[in-house]
């Protein structure tokens, strides 16, 4: 069930374009009145999901509710929703007004008739006869220019489309929009096209608007600047799933993940280990931190540059964590500086003044060190299986891998004809065999080029982790290898991978026996 | 600052239009002037209204020109009625793969115009539409089979830049799909409509080929009293004719210019 006071209701919703899932099993409940941005990189599916919002696109599963009714069927010219789209899509042929004007002239309110006396026309069941009516002029008209007045353009009424700067046509899309008085209202990276500047003033007003008109907002970008200024609540997107949803300070302060935290804002993330009660290992020194995870537990801690405290200092010491400043560059208000500890970089923002080449000790405090639960430590593939020439599919389709079958049971070994034998004797043909398959983030290779490896797919997201990418490359077939490399590569490479034959972990799903040839 | 400017730059780029500027003068406003001149001159040379008078005081002729008019406006409504769901069902990508069955529709243009008009007048006769019991019907079929790829062409290009998202924020403001079309759909397509209409209506006026041979000559159309004219030695009466088509292509010209600059910026699309 939707909560209360929830205005609109994502339920479970997919949606699939050629085979390719854009928007995936995702659920999401906006309160009314919120500012709520859906924040993502391109390709996330964020897009998708307000169009489904706004009508332009179905979902192929799951339904959306609007004030508790299924919306999920209905086509966008009925809907209680105005959307400000992303280039604008102002109609040129019309000026300024009639451009504003173009929703309350379709629009159609119920109204009582009423005969020459004006007395309401009673119909045959006694009740009062009601006729859909267009505005009149003058309702429209007094709509129109409260709209112009609200985005500060009413001089401007009679102008052409083309006359107005992309400033201006963001806020006649804006007040083309809202005169509808919709109860939702969508924008889809509304302030993309717009510069820095304009973009920062934009910022405000929208919010500024938000209040004074109260109706909801869902906001689209991929600007976790814009989204941290404006909104009530995030919700981050990756590859179709909500990674994370709450409030600016929330996702800020507290990402659930290395990607949440890569996303928004500026940070160091390392992999690291719990050591003891409060303590956790990263870069070869142990801090102290807030966060309770178990002993020996694997972790990726998030810092952000300003949390990290440099302190000059002359000569590296044991007990400290000591760096060396690479580059710096002046940004304004403070200073980013490089620090190499080790073979990891360490990004730090600070308003002091220190020269590359000095020796820094590195301090956080506790309760800066953001940790989360390790997302993967293995590539987990709990579909796959094995093909008749002993090789392991780790999806429904796609392509085999060379694996170690033998695995499967302890001491076995395989005859020339690929059938499994036990100790004991026992012959197993695991043709078709369902198993779990397990590979490690670093027993994948990657090579470029789609023809060098096992299979080959696209890069579709790197963090950086200090000393390392974690990259995560996606096949033809949707099967993601997540893999730990030392070199740099971009998202979009087209690439192949690699997996040892002794790196892939196979456990067989259920009992051997099954499969036994009697 | 002086500019140095090299030498060679005393060539300049309008030099360019030299060739053609020639052209235009000895084959387009010489021949006019030759128009005008003879439309109001007699035999002696000397100036004279007699063609003008001539022409409208022979009901014939003018009621020629009427029917003329009827006819192109006919052709080019048609042309539209057919071209334009037609051009809007081609433009989706989907359709018209590799833009393979837009150039289907436009290889009628790769055949001799003279031979196609008589392969159509064979093709009707055979359908039992021949220029003996319907030469009017004979004529409008044979006129919109020649200028339908015209209007196909333009609509075409104009309908692969429809601006999807003004479509979808139409809807979004509450239009119902036929809303959509008259309010969004129609009025981008309108640059495309005022050159489709230019490029049939002004030619099947003055065409006088397709008429003769579908009609079998029972339908006359102002192209042919003009070549009619000139066949029978009346140089002046058939320049003073050849004058009005041209008033009238100028005038339906400069009102399609104002239509179309009016309604979108830029948007002559052939």
């Amino acid at each position: 069930m939707a909560k209360e006071n929830c205005i609109i209701s994502l339920q479970g919703v997919s949606k699939v374009f050629d085979g390719t899932t854009v928007v995936d099993n995702i659920s999401l409940d906006i309160t009314k009145g919120e500012f709520v941005t859906i924040l993502g990189p391109s390709g996330c599916g964020k897009t998708t999901t307000l169009r489904m919002i706004a009508g332009f696109e179905m979902p192929t599963e799951g339904t959306i509710l609007l004030n508790g009714e299924d919306i999920t069927s209905i086509p966008p010219y009925k809907r209680p929703v105005n959307t400000v789209f992303q280039r604008y899509a102002l109609f040129p042929y019309l000026d300024v007004y009639d451009n504003v004007a173009f929703g309350l002239k379709l629009k159609k309110i119920p109204q009582v008739v009423k005969d020459k006396n004006g007395n309401p026309v009673l119909d045959k069941d006694g009740k009062e006869k009601i006729k859909m009516v267009h505005l009149s002029k003058k309702e429209i008209d007094n709509k129109v220019m409260k709209a112009l007045r609200t985005i500060d353009l009413e001089e401007l009424a009679d102008r052409d489309i083309s006359t107005l700067s992309g400033g201006q046509q963001q806020r006649v899309a804006i007040a083309r929009a809202i005169v509808n008085e919709p109860e939702i209202l969508l924008l889809d990276e509304p302030l993309g096209a717009l510069d820095l500047k304009m973009r920062k003033e934009m910022q405000l007003e929208l919010k500024d608007m938000h209040k004074k008109l109260g109706i909801t907002f869902i906001y689209v970008t991929h600007d976790q600047e814009e989204a941290l200024t404006m909104s009530d609540t995030i919700v981050v997107m990756k590859s179709g799933e909500i990674q994370q949803i709450g409030t600016p300070l929330d996702i800020y302060n507290e990402p659930v993940n290395a990607f949440v935290a890569d996303f928004i804002g500026e940070s160091n993330i390392y992999n690291a280990t719990m050591t003891g009660n409060k303590k956790v290992r990263f870069l070869n020194h142990v801090f102290d931190c807030v966060d309770d995870f178990p002993v020996n537990e694997k972790v990726d801690v998030v810092i952000r540059p300003e949390d990290v405290i440099l302190t000059k200092v002359s000569e590296v010491k044991a007990e400290n964590l000591t760096g060396k400043i690479v580059t710096k560059v002046f940004k304004g208000v403070h200073y980013e500086y490089l620090v190499m500890v080790g073979k990891a970089e360490v990004e730090v923002r600070d308003t002091k003044d220190r020269e590359v080449g000095d020796l820094v000790k590195i301090d956080v405090e506790p309760m800066n060190i953001q940790i989360m639960k390790k997302e993967l430590t293995r590539n987990i593939y709990p579909t796959a299986w094995i093909n008749n020439k002993n090789q392991v599919i780790l999806g429904e389709d796609g392509d085999p891998f060379e694996c170690d079958v033998t695995q499967l049971l302890k001491g076995s070994s395989l005859d020339e004809e690929g059938f499994l034998i036990s100790q004991d004797g026992k012959k197993y043909d695991l043709n078709d065999a369902d198993v779990t398959a397990e590979i490690g983030l670093d027993a994948i290779e990657i090579i470029d080029g789609y023809d060098n490896g096992d299979t080959n797919g696209d890069i579709v997201n790197i963090v950086y982790k200090g000393d390392h990418y974690q990259v995560m490359v996606r096949t033809d077939d949707e099967e993601d290898f997540i893999l730990d490399t030392l070199y740099t590569w971009n998202e979009g490479d087209q690439v192949s991978v690699k997996v040892a034959k002794e790196n892939i972990k196979l456990t067989l799903k259920g009992e051997i026996n099954k499969y036994e040839i009697k | 600052m002086k500019s140095s400017k090299p030498k060679f730059a005393l060539f300049k780029r309008k030099y360019l239009c030299i060739p053609y500027g020639l052209f235009l003068v000895m084959f387009i406003i010489i021949p006019i002037l030759i128009i005008v001149y003879y439309a109001f001159t007699d035999d002696n040379g000397m100036p004279s209204i007699n063609a003008l008078v001539g022409f409208f005081t022979n009901w014939s002729k003018v009621n020629v020109l009427i029917t003329s008019v009827f006819i192109a406006l006919q052709t080019t409504l048609l042309c539209l009625l057919i071209g334009y769901p037609l051009a809007y069902f081609l433009a989706d990508k989907k359709v018209n793969k590799n833009a393979v069955l837009i150039t289907l529709f436009v290889a009628p243009m790769w055949i001799n115009f003279v031979l196609r008009t008589g392969a159509t007048r064979d093709l009707l006769t055979w359908m039992g539409i021949n220029g003996g019991n319907m030469p009017y019907l004979a004529t409008l079929i044979g006129m919109v089979q020649n200028y339908l790829p015209f209007v196909i062409l333009p609509l075409y290009t104009t309908m692969l830049k429809l601006d999807k998202s003004q479509i979808e924020a139409a809807a979004d403001l509450g239009a119902n799909p036929f809303q959509v079309f008259y309010k969004s759909i129609l009025p981008q397509s309108v640059p495309g409509i005022v050159s489709a209409c230019t490029m049939t209506f002004m030619p099947t006026m003055s065409s006088y080929v397709i008429s003769d041979t579908l009609s079998e000559g029972k339908i006359t159309l102002f192209g042919n009293y003009i070549y009619l004219d000139f066949a029978n030695n009346l140089w002046h009466d058939g320049s003073f004719m050849a004058l009005i088509m041209l008033v009238i292509i100028g005038i339906s010209m400069f009102l399609t210019r104002e239509k179309g600059g009016a309604e979108q910026k830029g948007g002559k699309s052939w």
